[in-house]
């Protein structure tokens, strides 16, 4: 859920199913999941599509919506700190149970509405991130705070925040060509959730959750994550299992460019 | 309802026209002629000189390490062989490796080049690759023979 500051390498595009499995107290327990299409636009512009479903047990299975994300880096060289800028608009109803980020006072609560009635509603939302990301000796620290605005109705901006660490087992590669070496592996943990709103910010009636998480990267260009995730207080789920299988494709923009009549 | 669907609409609308501009961005590249492909190139090799004079000087602590580079061929491969070419012969969307400016670079100027990027020129940064790794990479460059 936390973002560093490095985008998709230009021209590539990156393809991922992610699965969120959430226990819910008072209800029934679900598995939220999108699929999402990364591309590298730029070395400084990332866009994402994502589409959202999400199966309620011993409820139903429905579409929940989708979301556009864009990632910008506004400086060229490595700095101290490195800044992008993220924004995202979602279009999603409020049965999307993703949890791909808390922000103002989502709660677990909020997950009791049966799929039926909660996907009558329907959220049109703007979405900020400041995403600062710094390198150090392996170690990849990055804090993304937020503000994301409901435009459908008259709600107030809603704030949040995602704050992680992670590491390469080995930071050297090794002279072989393997799928299990050390350096193939970066394990971190995360931290995340809201701040409240413009009318009531701070922690009361927020939901934060911690997370470690590991990433295995396979040279035939998969990529495996699990994530679970701990809820820090009663208004939190106790658990979201995350885990998620992606696939890139080098030179996807060049080859789509062909089609259109490029040369070779 | 009207409101949502135009909405709807201007966002796919939206999408759809980013993606249109991004994409034959690679066809654009595929049609500079040789002139603009060499200067393209120079430009690239022109990076060089805005490398610090603290980062041209700093030493490959790899230098001496047997498997350095041939655990560097493996990160080219990785990735960079997808734009600088299989044998780092250099492609349309990126220079040669083999170059002359290449080789007669320090090996801080090219850790440096790794570590930046030439983001603006669509070569990401790749600091999020460990040092140990950034300068096996440029042990790896360093046994490549000049074109």
């Amino acid at each position: 859920m936390t973002y560093d500051h490095y985008l998709e390498e230009p021209g590539n595009l990156e393809v991922e199913y992610f699965s969120t499995f959430g226990t819910q107290r008072g209800g029934n327990g679900f598995h939220a999941f999108w699929g999402e299409f990364e591309y590298g636009a730029k070395a400084w512009w990332t866009t994402e599509f994502y589409v959202d479903g999400q199966t309620t047990f011993d409820d139903s299975t429905i579409f929940t919506g989708f979301r556009w994300e864009n990632r910008f880096r506004p400086l060229q060289l490595e700095h101290f700190i490195n800044p992008v800028i993220y924004i995202e608009y979602e279009q999603i109803s409020e049965a999307d149970k993703i949890i791909k980020e808390v922000e103002g006072h989502d709660l677990e609560s909020d997950f009791l509405t049966p799929n039926a009635v909660a996907r009558q509603g329907h959220n049109h939302e703007l979405e900020f991130k400041l995403l600062l990301s710094k390198t150090f000796k392996g170690w990849n620290v990055a804090l993304n705070p937020l503000a994301a605005k409901n435009l459908s109705l008259s709600n107030p901006w809603e704030f949040g925040y995602a704050i992680g660490a992670s590491r390469p087992l080995a930071l050297k590669a090794s002279s072989n060509n393997c799928n299990l070496c050390r350096e193939n592996f970066i394990a971190g943990v995360e931290m995340y959730g809201g701040l409240g709103d413009t009318r009531s910010f701070g922690l009361d009636n927020t939901s934060h959750y911690l997370a470690p998480a590991v990433a295995w990267n396979l040279p035939s260009g998969w990529t495996v994550r699990f994530s679970p995730g701990f809820g820090l207080n009663d208004d939190s789920h106790r658990l979201l299992l995350r885990w998620g299988l992606s696939r890139e494709f080098p030179g996807f923009g060049e080859m789509v460019g062909r089609l259109f009549g490029g040369h070779q | 309802m009207r409101g949502k669907s135009c909405l709807s609409t201007a966002a796919a609308w939206a999408l759809l026209g980013l993606l249109a501009f991004s994409m034959p961005c690679a066809n654009a590249q595929m049609e500079h002629s040789t002139d603009e492909h060499d200067h393209l190139h120079h430009h690239h090799y022109a990076q060089f000189a805005k490398a610090p004079q603290d980062a041209r000087t700093k030493s490959n602590p790899l230098a001496q390490d047997p498997d350095a580079s041939i655990a560097g061929r493996k990160l080219f491969e990785q990735h960079c062989a997808e734009c600088h070419g299989d044998q780092a012969e250099g492609r349309r969307k990126a220079p040669s490796l083999r170059a002359q400016e290449v080789q007669e670079a320090t090996p801080g100027t090219l850790f440096w080049i790794l570590t930046n990027g030439v983001v603006r020129r669509g070569m990401p940064d790749w600091s999020k690759l460990p040092e140990p790794e950034r300068w096996q990479i440029v042990t790896f460059l360093k046994t490549l023979k000049t074109n």
